[in-house]
């Protein structure tokens, strides 16, 4: 069964009506990591928001399933119990929350969800501290509060921590290379090569192509003005990278589309 | 808040409103002299008592309410209030024990998660009961004897202690201090006593249960704790009360006299009725808590958690007159809805070196109108005193509002003053994070607020702590869609 499918999705912003999304298709099956480039103000972000459930946008054509359920009628929090994670492009803080403390909460909701038994407070520990190594976490970073006082690359590094703990089944990562210099950049990548296990499903979402030189995707999609113009493999990336976006724009989208199609098939 | 989630505010419902069915002596509503002599001969009270009673009462007549909190209520006619009413069982003096308890009073406890069966209590927590005018059990009382300590109901030390009471009754708040006070003074009907002797920490946990069951009666109780000399004793009182659609006062005063080296810990957890969605119902909570560092190097803290009553109006504060005395503020004051809080604090810093530290976390949702009102006062003698005041206000919707208002006197040029202040909401994106990472959006919502509001919590004895942290919760159940 495919992990996501994705068909005509049109999406615009509730309070103005503006339409972002104006006809997405999109198909991801188990263990396939997909980039998503495009110039900014393309459509990238408010495609993980809208699939992740982010309050704020009307769907007003399409569909999106995952796993065969109609994704786009269930609240943020089912969504997240059923194994989709958003890795954030700005983390929120929660002052007085320790990370760890949100952490276990966050696991024992979706464990719940999965009929699986809560995990006690040494279980948890013991989990997160084999997590904490694959990103280079310091321990005094998960009793901290969320996200409060931590650096850019601190903040994306927990994101990962956190996608590693709570294990998703399709993980989205919206920008998680922005505002990281190239050392931080390195781990984070690291910790998500590490969660490619041929099941696990995902999107990245990145506006340059250095992130894809860490992350190899099976496929590059390109967003242009709210549509998949362009869909080919890793060299897709290199290509744009060499030509720019003003490349891709210039090209007719009945290709694109058709190209997409082939790359999902 | 763009966003529809934090716009339809509901809220569950209150769990401790329910009425139980007492045979209740109940004397006919009104105040006057004729009244203010019923109840302290209800009482069997010395002559000295009752003249203290018609002083406050007469002084009362000369003042008028104040006006000054950020509160808005229609007029209260004190006329038409009860000031006195009494469980049948106990119209004859309290019981001596707690096989003399009707049963139905245990039962009601029992309902309200209060434990007055001594066997049952695993923490070690002394409980007063007190519902509507009188105090109807306490537990642990001989436990307590055997070290020295007095903890009784009110009624039964003026009877016993007579002396103690004399002393310190009004020492901390004189009957004339403000209309509630003097009110209160007038017509008060019991409360806890508490006496801490020389040297002795108090083996265990000391609290009141105060609970209103009657309609149209007031609740004023006084409350006076004393820890003489290097004396220990952490304190914590919980209040509830039935739905009703009027409103209901309550007026208490709390009293705290710690001597040289004495620490008094006072919690409390006021989760009084807070009236319905429309703002219909709940208690007028009016009450004057004040301590005094009589003694050297003494300490008084007071802890809060404020969530229930419609109108709350009430500055816990500490007069700092022995050299080197400490006094705190925490506070957590949770208004949703139609409620009210306008609270906060007074430091009084009189002797050299004295020290304070307040902490204010407002959190308002729904409707709710919450006000800090603190002052800190630093008087011509006090070299030295320092004082740390901290207000952060958490917004939730864009219905509430939040208020601020710090006072500054300083007369001594040797003391440090620090204030931070900040103002918060509940974002769409705090909200969203959660959700994202599986959490409801109610859990996001009481995960958030404990958060903030943790630095007060961490105050509370570690039996109360989990309490507050679930009745925040619950308070704010509902006021996210």
């Amino acid at each position: 069964m495919n992990l996501l499918e994705i068909t005509n999705l049109h999406a615009s912003i509730e309070e103005d009506g503006h339409e972002i999304l104006k006809g997405i298709d999109l198909v991801i099956r188990p263990g396939e990591v997909h980039a998503l480039m495009g110039p900014n103000g393309s459509g990238k972000s408010t495609l993980a928001h809208v699939l992740s459930g982010r309050p704020g946008y009307v769907v007003t054509q399409g569909s999106a399933r995952f796993l065969g359920m109609d994704l786009l009628a269930m609240p943020a929090e089912m969504r997240a119990r059923e194994g989709i994670f958003l890795a954030f492009q700005y983390p929120v803080e929660i002052p007085g929350v320790s990370n760890t403390y949100f952490l276990r909460t966050a696991v024992n909701t979706v464990r719940k969800h999965r009929g699986q038994p809560e995990l006690d407070a040494i279980d948890f520990l013991a989990l997160l501290d084999e997590k904490a190594k694959l990103v280079e976490m310091e321990e005094t970073l998960l009793n901290r509060s969320v996200n409060e006082g931590f650096s850019g690359g601190e903040k994306k590094r927990n994101e990962v921590l956190q996608m590693a703990v709570l294990d998703p089944k399709l993980a989205i990562l919206d920008e998680t290379d922005s505002g990281l210099d190239i050392d931080a950049l390195r781990v984070a990548a690291s910790g998500v090569n590490a969660l490619r296990d041929g099941a696990r499903g995902m999107l990245v979402i990145t506006h340059y192509q250095r992130l894809l030189d860490y992350i190899i995707p099976d496929f590059v999609h390109v967003l242009s003005d709210g549509k998949i113009v362009k869909s080919g493999d890793k060299n897709l990336a290199k290509e744009l990278e060499a030509k720019g976006y003003s490349w891709i724009e210039k090209e007719p989208p009945a290709t694109a589309s058709a190209v997409a199609g082939a790359a999902a098939r | 808040m763009s966003d529809a989630v934090l716009d339809t505010l509901t809220r569950q419902e209150y769990p401790h409103g329910f009425v139980t069915d007492i045979d209740t002596d109940v004397i006919p509503a009104g105040l006057s002299e004729d009244v203010v002599r019923l109840i302290s001969n209800k009482k069997g009270e010395p002559e000295w008592l009752l003249d203290w009673r018609l002083k406050a009462y007469r002084h009362w007549l000369t003042m008028v309410e104040p006006k000054w909190a950020r509160v808005t209520y229609p007029p209260i006619d004190y006329q038409k209030i009860v000031y006195y009413a009494a469980p049948r069982s106990s119209k004859e003096g309290a019981p001596k024990s707690l096989a003399d308890v009707e049963p139905e009073l245990l039962a009601m406890y029992e309902k309200l998660g209060v434990p007055l069966k001594e066997r049952e209590i695993l923490a070690g927590v002394a409980v007063d009961a007190v519902i509507d005018s009188v105090s109807v059990a306490t537990t642990f009382k001989e436990k307590l004897a055997s070290v020295g300590i007095i903890f009784c109901s009110f009624s039964e030390a003026v009877r016993e202690h007579p002396d103690l009471v004399k002393k310190y009754l009004g020492s901390v708040v004189p009957s004339s201090d403000n209309f509630f006070a003097a009110l209160n003074s007038a017509v008060f009907s019991d409360g806890s006593f508490c006496f801490i002797p020389k040297g002795v920490r108090c083996p265990m946990e000391l609290s009141t249960y105060f609970r209103i069951n009657q309609a149209d009666t007031g609740q004023f109780e006084r409350t006076l704790i004393v820890a003489e000399q290097g004396a220990v004793v952490s304190y914590l009182e919980g209040c509830t009360a039935p739905k009703r659609d009027t409103n209901q006062l309550h007026a208490a005063v709390v009293e705290l006299v710690a001597l040289d080296d004495a620490q008094i810990k006072y919690s409390t957890v006021q989760n009084w009725y807070p009236g319905d969605r429309e703002g219909k119902g709940g208690i007028y909570n009016f009450v004057t808590k004040r301590g005094k560092c009589a003694g050297r190097n003494s300490r008084i803290s007071w802890t809060q958690v404020e969530t229930g009553s419609a109108i709350t109006w009430k500055y816990p504060s500490c007069i700092l007159l022995g050299d080197g005395s400490v006094g705190a503020f925490y506070s957590v004051a949770l208004t949703n809805n139609y409620q009210q809080a306008d609270t906060g604090t007074k430091m009084i810093h009189i002797g050299k070196n004295t020290r304070s530290t307040i902490v204010s976390k407002g959190i308002s949702a729904g409707h709710g109108q919450n006000t800090y009102r603190g002052a800190v006062t630093i008087m011509k003698n006090a070299e030295g005193a320092r004082n740390y005041s901290q207000c952060d206000s958490l917004l939730i919707g864009d219905q509430c509002g939040a208020h601020t208002f710090p006072y500054i006197e300083v007369k001594n040029s040797s003391a440090t003053l620090e204030h931070e202040a900040s103002t918060s909401k509940i974002g769409e994106d705090q909200l969203f994070y959660c959700r994202q990472r599986g959490l409801s959006a109610e859990d996001a919502v009481s995960l958030i607020v404990n958060g903030f509001a943790k630095r007060v919590l961490k105050e509370l004895p570690m039996e109360f702590a989990v309490e507050a942290q679930k009745l925040l919760g619950v308070s704010l159940e509902g006021s996210v869609g």
